[in-house]
C-alpha cells in the first residue's frame, strides 16, 4: 500500500460537545490514515467515540479541530452542498437499523442515491437492479421492507450503499440487529466487495466481527489506544454463494 | 425535467398514505367546493337578475312630463301624441328604433260583486311587442280593436284572480267607469319589473282610454291633441342609449320652445341605474362570499401545514437517511413543497369536481318563483386552482424548511 496516496487522512482530529458548561471530548486528537482497499474495523465500548468518528468520516459531522482529507481533498472547509455531493459520490452508509424508507420497494430504496446524483430514471432502475442482484435480491426488487426478513433488509441497505459505486463503505454495527447466521452472510457480502477493491470501515463492538478485518482500530474515551494490522484476515472471506 | 421527479416522488408518498392524504386534503376540498358553489350561486343569481333586466330591455327610455329632483316634483307641459309622432321620425332620431305612447290611469275595475283598484293602461299593440308581454290565456288587443275603439281589455293575473276568482276570464265582462269591457286575454304572471306590476294592470286600446275615460284631474287634451302619460322610447342598442336620450331631449326642448337657460320640464329615465345597482349588489355579494371562501381555504391551508409538520416529524429518519445518501437541502425542500403542492392541487381539483355535483343538487331545488342557478365561471375555477396551489406553497414552506434544517445525525438517531 505504500506509494499509493491515502484515501482518508485525518490529523489531530478533535470533536467537542458542549453540554452546559461541560466540554465533552468525543474525539480527542485522533490521527488516522486509511488507504484505498483497506478493510478496517473500529472497535470500542459505548461512548468511546466510534460513532462520532464514523459521522465525521462520512461527512455528516464536522470536527471541532484538526484536518480531514478524503482523496487528498480537504473535507472540513467544504460547503454543506459540496460535502453532500462528495458523500453521495464517495461514501456508502450501512446502518444497524437499516434505515430503509418505510413504504418503498427494494428497487426504490436502491435507486435513492442515484436520484440525488441526478441519474436518469431508466439508468437508475438498471443500476439499482444490478446492485440488488449483487446482494442476491433481484427477485425481491418489488418487495417492501415489511415483506422482507432482517437479513434481506440489511442486504437492501447494502445494495443502496453500493449502487453509486462509492470508494468508501461505512458500516455502523451492520450485524447488530440481525442473527449470527444472517450476520455472517452480510459480512460475506462486504468482503466480496472488498476483494473487488472497496474500502471497508466497519464500526462494531463485536470482537468476532472485528477479527475478520485486516486492521483493527480500538478507541477509548475518544482516543486511539491501539491500531493493529494483520497480514492476513483471521477468517478467509467465505467463497460460498449466498442462497 | 428534474423538477417533475419531485412531483412523481410526491405522488408516490401521497399514494402510500391514502387515508391521511385524503383527510389532509379535506380542508382544501371543502374550502374550494364551498367557495365555488357559493360563488356560483351568487354569480347565478346575478346573471339571473341581469337576464331579467336585459329581457326587459336595457335600451328602454321612459319619457314623462315633469321633473323630479331634490325630492321636489316640478310639473311640465304634458306629452302628446304629436310628440310621439315627432319622435317616431327615424331620419331625425337615428338612434331611436321605436317610440310608443302610453296612457295610464288608476281606476276601480268591477266584475259582478268583485272590484279592484287597478292601473288601467291605454296602449297599442306596439307596447305589447316592446315589453314582450305574453298571454296565459286568450290574446292581446288586435290592431283592428285599437283602430275601431273596441272596448276590449287584457288583464293581469292578479286582476283576473280578484275579479273572476280563478274562473276562465276570457269572454267575461268587466266595468271600467261603468262601461262594460270584454276580457280578451290574461297576461302571463310576470311580477314587478321595470314597467311596474303588469299582473295588477288592465290594458285597453289607447284611443279608448284617451277618448272614453274620464280624466281624474288633468285634461286628456292639450292644444287639441291627446296627451299621453309616458312615451316608451327604444334605443337601437345599449351603447346608443345615451345618444337616443340626447335626440329625445333635443326634439322635446325644440317642440316646447325651451330657451337655453330653461331646464327640461320632462324627464328621460333609463335602466342604467338598475344595472348599476345589480352590479354593486353582486360585487358586494361576491366580495362577501370570496371572504368566506378565503377563510375556509385558510383553515384548509393551516390543516395542510399541521399535517405536513407532523409528517416531517414522523419522517425525521427518512429525511436523515435521504441527506446521508446525498440529498441536498434543496432536494428535501422541494420534496416537501411538492408534496404540499400536490395535496392542495389534488384537493382543489376534487373540490372543483364536488362543486359541480353540488351545483346540480342546488339547481334541483330551483323553482320558477325562486330560481337557483349555479354559474361556475372559468375565472372562478382558475382562481380556485391557483389559490389552492398558492396555499400549498405558502403552508408547505414552513414544514419544508423545518425538514431541511434537520441534522442528519440527529435525524438518523430519531426514534
Amino acid at each position: 500500500m505504500t506509494g499509493q496516496s491515502p484515501l482518508i487522512e485525518i490529523r489531530n482530529l478533535t470533536r467537542t460537545y458542549h453540554i452546559g458548561r461541560t466540554a465533552l471530548h468525543a474525539l480527542n486528537n485522533v490521527s488516522l490514515t486509511i488507504h484505498q482497499g483497506e478493510y478496517v474495523a473500529v472497535v470500542g465500548t459505548s461512548g468511546s467515540g466510534k460513532s462520532t468518528l464514523l459521522n465525521i468520516l462520512g461527512l455528516l459531522d464536522r470536527p471541532t479541530e484538526g484536518t480531514y482529507r478524503i482523496r487528498q481533498q480537504d473535507a472540513v472547509d467544504l460547503t454543506d452542498r459540496q460535502r453532500t455531493t462528495l458523500r453521495n459520490r464517495e461514501i456508502g452508509f450501512v446502518f444497524q437499523e437499516f434505515n430503509l424508507l418505510a413504504r418503498a420497494t427494494a428497487q426504490r430504496q436502491a435507486e435513492l442515491p442515484l436520484f440525488y446524483a441526478g441519474i436518469s430514471p431508466k439508468e437508475s432502475r438498471r443500476r439499482a437492479l444490478e446492485a440488488l442482484t449483487q446482494v442476491g435480491l433481484a427477485d425481491r426488487a418489488n418487495h417492501r421492507p415489511e415483506e422482507l426478513s432482517g437479513g434481506q433488509r440489511q442486504r437492501v441497505a447494502i445494495a443502496r450503499a453500493l449502487v453509486n459505486r462509492p470508494s468508501l463503505l461505512l458500516a455502523d454495527e451492520p450485524t447488530g440487529a440481525i442473527d449470527t447466521q444472517t450476520g455472517e452472510e452480510v459480512m460475506t457480502l462486504f468482503e466480496q466487495r472488498h476483494l473487488e477493491g472497496l474500502t471497508l470501515l466497519i464500526v462494531t463492538h463485536d470482537r468476532e466481527i472485528a477479527s475478520r478485518a485486516r486492521r483493527i482500530i480500538t478507541l477509548r474515551d475518544g482516543a486511539v489506544i491501539s491500531d493493529e494490522r494483520r497480514s492476513a484476515p483471521a477468517v478467509a472471506p467465505s467463497s460460498k454463494h449466498l442462497e | 425535467m428534474r423538477l417533475l421527479r419531485y412531483f412523481s416522488l410526491a405522488v408516490e408518498n401521497i399514494a402510500v398514505r391514502k387515508l391521511r392524504s385524503i383527510l389532509t386534503m379535506l380542508g382544501v376540498i371543502i374550502g374550494v367546493a364551498s367557495v365555488l358553489t357559493t360563488l356560483g350561486i351568487g354569480r347565478g343569481a346575478s346573471a339571473d337578475i341581469m337576464q331579467d333586466i336585459a329581457s326587459e330591455g336595457l335600451t328602454l327610455l321612459i319619457v314623462e312630463s315633469g321633473t323630479y329632483s331634490d325630492q321636489t316634483w316640478t310639473s311640465g307641459q304634458p306629452l302628446t301624441m304629436a310628440d310621439v309622432a315627432a319622435l317616431s321620425d327615424r331620419s331625425l332620431h337615428p338612434d331611436i328604433s321605436q317610440a310608443v305612447p302610453l296612457h295610464r290611469q288608476y281606476i276601480n275595475l268591477v266584475a259582478g260583486n268583485n272590484s279592484r283598484f287597478s292601473e288601467v293602461l291605454g296602449a297599442t299593440s306596439a307596447y305589447a311587442v316592446m315589453h314582450r308581454l305574453e298571454l296565459a290565456q286568450g290574446r292581446f288587443l288586435t290592431e283592428d280593436e285599437i283602430a275601431q275603439r273596441t272596448k276590449s281589455v287584457v288583464i293581469g293575473t292578479d286582476v283576473a284572480q280578484n275579479l273572476f276568482a280563478g274562473a276562465d276570464a276570457v269572454g267575461q265582462s268587466l266595468r271600467i267607469q261603468r262601461e262594460p269591457y270584454t276580457v280578451v286575454g290574461v297576461l302571463t304572471k310576470r311580477g314587478w319589473g321595470r314597467i311596474g306590476n303588469v299582473d295588477g294592470s288592465a290594458i285597453i286600446p289607447l284611443p279608448v282610454a284617451q277618448e272614453r275615460l274620464r280624466p281624474p284631474y288633468t285634461a286628456h287634451r292639450h292644444r287639441g291633441d291627446y296627451t299621453v302619460s309616458a312615451i316608451h322610447v327604444n334605443a337601437v342598442s345599449i351603447d346608443r342609449i345615451d345618444a337616443a336620450a340626447r335626440q329625445v331631449e333635443q326634439t322635446l326642448r325644440l317642440r316646447r320652445a325651451l330657451t337655453a337657460d330653461e331646464p327640461n320640464d320632462f324627464s328621460i329615465d333609463n335602466q342604467a341605474w338598475l344595472l348599476e345597482t345589480a352590479n354593486s349588489v353582486t360585487a358586494t355579494l361576491t366580495a362577501f362570499l370570496a371572504g368566506i371562501g378565503a377563510i375556509s381555504l385558510l383553515v384548509g391551508g393551516i390543516g395542510i401545514m399541521n399535517i405536513m409538520l407532523v409528517s416531517v416529524t414522523e419522517r425525521t429518519r427518512e429525511i436523515g437517511l435521504r441527506k446521508a445518501v446525498g440529498a441536498h437541502n434543496r432536494d428535501i425542500l422541494l420534496q416537501f413543497l411538492a408534496e404540499a403542492l400536490m395535496l392542495t392541487l389534488v384537493g382543489g381539483l376534487i373540490g372543483i369536481a364536488i362543486s359541480y355535483g353540488l351545483a346540480e343538487v342546488v339547481a334541483s331545488f330551483s323553482t320558477p318563483d325562486f330560481p337557483l342557478v349555479v354559474l361556475i365561471e372559468s375565472g372562478s375555477l382558475a382562481a380556485a386552482v391557483s389559490v389552492s396551489a398558492a396555499c400549498g406553497l405558502l403552508f408547505g414552506l414552513y414544514p419544508a424548511i423545518r425538514a431541511t434544517r434537520l441534522d442528519p445525525i440527529e435525524a438518523l438517531r430519531h426514534e
